[in-house]
């Protein structure tokens, strides 16, 4: 269950090492903007050991330096051997961007004897390019189970300001999430960057959630708790999916083709819903 | 080898601060290390950076440490970087 992802610097030996207790339940390691580039080296060797020894329990998520900076396959070389949930690739622009990153995994894990694919990729768009070309992005390849909006510099390369109510992305927004959704697989939500202003934190999250976002990211493991608790099912919602599942049951029983619960009548939809739900559920108590 | 003086870390609270300059041949490792916890780990510290030397090769340096209670990990990452940097790697 992926409700929360939190950046955390890679060249922070202190913040590494409470990576692991800080409630997200995916973690991802900064080499690129909260690294600068004369440590880029000094962060993926930290980066490599902290994933080695520290035994993180939350996914693992390490984000690179771009395709078009001299650092990426760098980054890849020291990071796949230790074997990361997932690498999150960035600026990512169009499907050529993913295969590229893609298919030097694949030669790393060869010459590493690792098994072909397991390493999963969570592509960053922030660019107008990749809004764009969010779906091509999203089905490029099989190791994107996941895309994500990098808000801040897409709206840098839209050159329009960045507000709290965030009308400027909301297209962008829409269309990851439609993206993803025909793709089949799960979209993220930029952060949240005022750091103190938990209202509007939470009306954010929120609104992500209401457009289809499977989760959203942060900045601050301060709002970690307000984000996975917008992203998880209520208990209204848990009991309602089970008076779902309850309804059809009893509804086979008496040999009843068409169920109805509170006057209304279940479709396939309202059941699909009903197993996200329970689904959604049911991953939190188990944990990661 | 170690071709040039090169640091790597920093003194932040879990960090550990490395500094590496050639020596001669067979002159063999010579380490200045203070630590914020040296009584009780200074010999396992020590161990750890001689260790990741022997790993990366390195039989002659000159390592001025300053150690801001870093776990092993992170003594071992920031030593592969300084000697990295100090042999012209990066």
């Amino acid at each position: 269950m992926r409700r929360s992802m939190l950046f955390l610097p890679g060249n922070s030996p202190n913040i590494l090492l409470n990576a692991d207790f800080l409630g997200s339940d995916s973690i991802i390691l900064d080499l690129e903007d909260a690294v600068a580039p004369t440590e880029k080296d000094a962060a993926r060797i930290l980066v490599r050991n902290a994933i080695t020894s520290l035994g993180y329990t939350r996914e693992v998520i390490v984000r690179i330096n771009p395709v078009e900076s001299p650092y990426w396959q760098k980054d890849l070389r020291e990071i796949i051997p230790v074997k990361p949930d997932m690498i999150m690739p960035t600026k990512v622009g169009c499907a050529a961007d993913v295969k590229v990153v893609s298919d030097y995994i694949t030669q790393l894990e060869k010459e590493f004897g690792m098994e072909e694919g397991g390493v999963k990729m969570i592509p960053l768009i922030e660019t107008a390019m990749g809004v764009e070309n969010a779906y091509e992005i999203a089905s490029a390849d099989p190791r994107v189970t996941a895309i994500f909006l990098g808000g801040e510099d897409f709206t840098a390369d839209m050159r329009c300001k960045r507000t709290k109510e965030g009308t400027e992305i909301f297209y962008a927004r829409s269309r990851m999430v439609l993206a993803a959704r025909a793709a089949g697989v799960d979209v993220y939500d930029t952060p949240w960057t005022d750091v103190e202003d938990y209202d509007g934190l939470i009306e954010d999250a929120k609104f992500a959630k209401s457009l289809g976002f499977t989760g959203k990211s942060s900045i601050s493991p301060r709002h970690i708790p307000f984000i996975n608790e917008v992203f998880s099912p209520t208990e209204e919602e848990i009991q309602y999916a089970r008076d779902v599942f309850d309804c059809i049951e009893k509804a086979k029983a008496e040999g009843k083709g068409v169920v109805s619960l509170h006057g209304k009548m279940i479709d396939a939809p309202i059941v699909a819903r009903a197993r996200q739900v329970l689904e959604a559920a049911e991953a939190i108590r188990g944990g990661k | 080898m170690i071709k040039q003086k090169a640091c790597a870390g920093t003194l932040e609270s879990s960090d550990i601060y490395v500094e590496i300059a050639p020596a001669a041949a067979g002159s063999g490792i010579r380490l200045n290390l203070t630590s914020v916890v040296m009584q009780q780990f200074g010999d396992q510290i020590e161990s750890v950076i001689r260790q990741t030397l022997d790993q990366l090769d390195v039989k002659d340096a000159e390592l001025t440490v300053s150690d801001r209670g870093a776990v092993d990990c992170t003594i071992r990452a920031r030593v592969e970087t300084a000697v990295c940097r100090g042999k012209g790697e990066e």
